[in-house]
């Protein structure tokens, strides 16, 4: 058993040869769209324009962007879904851009539509997906009522996945991607819509499956939360480019010089004091939120002065905060909304 | 790529078998239809229902009443078959939902053939109905209705693999809908009105619709002593156009699983 080798604190460097996944220079162009009744014209889009990355044994692996950026193209041409038109992939010594149906005998896949299940009870999606990833049919319903018991499902196990809540009906989509075990899990943002109950159930499941079979993970997620504390490693993706690719920590340590001051004011923000109006160039606003990234002793000094007098007074809230990924994010030139942080 | 340390390769997990993925295909989307499209199937049935009483007052008896009921009992199945099974899958196609499928290890003619059998199976009871039913009000016997259990069967694959042909390569869904809903119609107005009145054009048409064969070996049975050659020969068109439309289908799900 491989439990969890490649960690953090591994260097970029000698690390490929234990690589699950290997890509290289992958381009993928959308043609340009012409203006139809109704829909505008698009240009040409790179949705991948040269993403090179390497996915270690064991790891949970994220890909990082806000919606838009390319990580579902990325991850569809990763699972021989979408043909790139250029570059190579590699899953576990197989070359999935010459031979794409072999993907789907060496990961499972969670996509973002349950369109495929909608109409099934859970019980049966699982088991159906277990019977079509190869399992025996005794095989398949040991599996499905395994998972489904792991993930605090049975009692839901008789009703359609359509009645269910959005969080509940992705967490039946989790399952029946678990059934039948694969190497490698490819999850497309699996906790949207999920309460925390449900949230802990994926994280602690995909966490066994790392224990017990060194399954690799590779993540897509727009949450900066989630992707601080389940990820090994993250790459962070803008416009079809991978604008950095390291550890979370790693990567915070890049703005570490830096806080995020939050200011929430109870109307108007006070512009009479001179330190105020000082700080408004430098703020990010919407509504009455002011988002300020500044160097430490600027965070202080600014501190000091919504904290004391008139200031104070039209002050409703503040917060604090070391930098997150989303800072990072924006650090390195991303765009500035479409990350999320719940 | 030279930079890397060759591993070799890790062992594929085996593929689906045809026959067990089709059989949990089938299952599958024999349960889907029970929950969502019985509504449909009573649509149908009363839609067939109505045609029969409407041409109760043109007809009277013979071979054009036979016509009728037997063009009225397969159009349930060009319905279901075709009509709703071009929307599924044009459905699938747009939501995305054929990933799923595209990223099990199934052959494709198990998730098509399992559904293309599942709605066809899902309209015999509908098509069985219609059929007693017009036999009461034309007064015909009723003892080659169970010819309708190689009908249905053979009608279906024909029509279902038609539809589903249609729904993976209509370039939108709306077209998918629209391809579906014209191809019931051409089953509706070709099968059900009796060919005798029908202009030459129009009767060359309808030996092209795969469906005319399956109405066509069913009135047969009505007769005193049916020609069970001919009733034979009209089954076996039937499934030829069944196999190659299937064949057809299963290469459409291939070009759109995988872009």
């Amino acid at each position: 058993m491989s439990t969890g080798t490649a960690q953090a604190g591994h260097t970029a460097a000698g690390a490929t040869g234990d690589a699950v996944c290997v890509v290289r220079d992958l381009v993928k162009t959308y043609p340009a769209v012409r203006a139809g009744r109704g829909a505008p014209a698009l240009p040409e889009t790179r949705a991948t324009d040269g993403i090179s990355l390497d996915v270690r044994r064991g790891e949970i692996f994220g890909l990082l962007g806000p919606n838009g950026a390319g990580k579902s193209t990325l991850v569809r041409q990763l699972t021989g879904l979408l043909r790139p038109d250029s570059g190579t992939v590699e899953l576990l010594g197989h070359d999935l851009v010459r031979h794409p149906e072999r993907a789907a005998r060496l990961l499972a896949y969670l996509g973002q539509e349950s369109t495929a299940l909608d109409e099934l009870t859970v019980a049966l999606a699982a088991e159906t997906t277990g019977r079509l990833r190869g399992l025996r049919a005794r095989e398949a319903r040991a599996a499905r009522d395994e998972v489904l018991e792991e993930l605090a499902l049975t009692p839901l196990a008789h009703k359609p996945l359509k009645k269910l809540s959005g969080g509940q009906r992705r967490l039946a989509c989790f399952a029946a991607a678990l059934v039948g075990e694969r190497p490698v899990l490819v999850l497309d943002e699996p906790t949207t819509g999920m309460d925390p109950v449900a949230r802990r159930a994926v994280w602690s499941a995909v966490d066994r499956r790392r224990a017990q079979c060194g399954a690799t993970v590779l993540l897509v997620t727009h949450n900066v939360i989630e992707a601080e504390t389940v990820l090994d490693r993250v790459a962070v993706v803008d416009r079809g480019k991978v604008i950095a690719c390291d550890t979370p920590a790693g990567l915070k340590a890049l703005v570490s010089d830096e806080v995020r001051l939050d200011l929430v004011w109870r109307q108007a923000p006070p512009l009479d004091v001179p330190e105020v109006a000082a700080l408004r160039p430098k703020a990010t606003e919407a509504g009455r939120r002011w988002l300020l990234r500044l160097p430490q002793d600027q965070a202080r000094a600014a501190v000091a002065a919504v904290t004391g007098g008139p200031a104070f007074a039209a002050l409703d809230d503040f917060t604090l905060a070391t930098p997150s990924l989303e800072d990072v994010y924006l650090a390195l030139g991303g765009r500035t909304k479409g990350l999320v942080r719940t | 790529m030279t930079d890397q340390c060759v591993a070799p390769a890790a062992p594929l997990a085996p593929r689906a078998r045809l026959w067990p993925a089709l059989g949990a295909v089938y299952r599958a989307q024999l349960s889907r239809a029970r929950v969502a499209r019985i509504p449909l199937l009573f649509v149908a049935t009363f839609q067939s229902v109505g045609i029969m009483v409407l041409m109760r007052g043109v007809v009277d008896g013979g071979s054009e009443a036979r016509a009728v009921v037997a063009g009225s009992s397969v159009l349930v199945v060009a319905f279901v078959a075709l009509n709703l099974l071009a929307q599924y899958f044009g459905q699938l196609r747009a939501g995305g939902g054929l990933d799923h499928y595209a990223t099990l290890p199934v052959p494709p003619a198990s998730v098509v053939l399992g559904a293309a059998a599942a709605y066809a199976s899902f309209t015999l009871p509908g098509t069985l109905v219609t059929a007693v039913f017009g036999c009461l009000l034309f007064g015909l016997p009723m003892g080659g209705l169970w010819i309708l259990l190689l009908v249905v069967p053979l009608a279906g694959a024909a029509l279902a693999g038609l539809g589903a042909a249609l729904g993976l390569l209509a370039p939108r869904q709306e077209l998918a809908t629209l391809a579906g809903q014209l191809g019931m119609s051409a089953a509706l107005l070709l099968g059900v009105l009796p060919p005798e009145r029908m202009p030459e054009l129009v009767v060359r048409a309808r030996d092209l619709l795969p469906s005319t064969y399956g109405v066509e070996a069913f009135a047969r049975t009505f007769a005193a002593s049916p020609d069970w050659g001919a009733v034979a020969l009209d089954l076996a068109v039937c499934g030829a156009v069944g196999v190659l439309s299937l064949a057809l289908a299963t290469w459409a799900y291939r070009r759109a699983a995988v872009r």
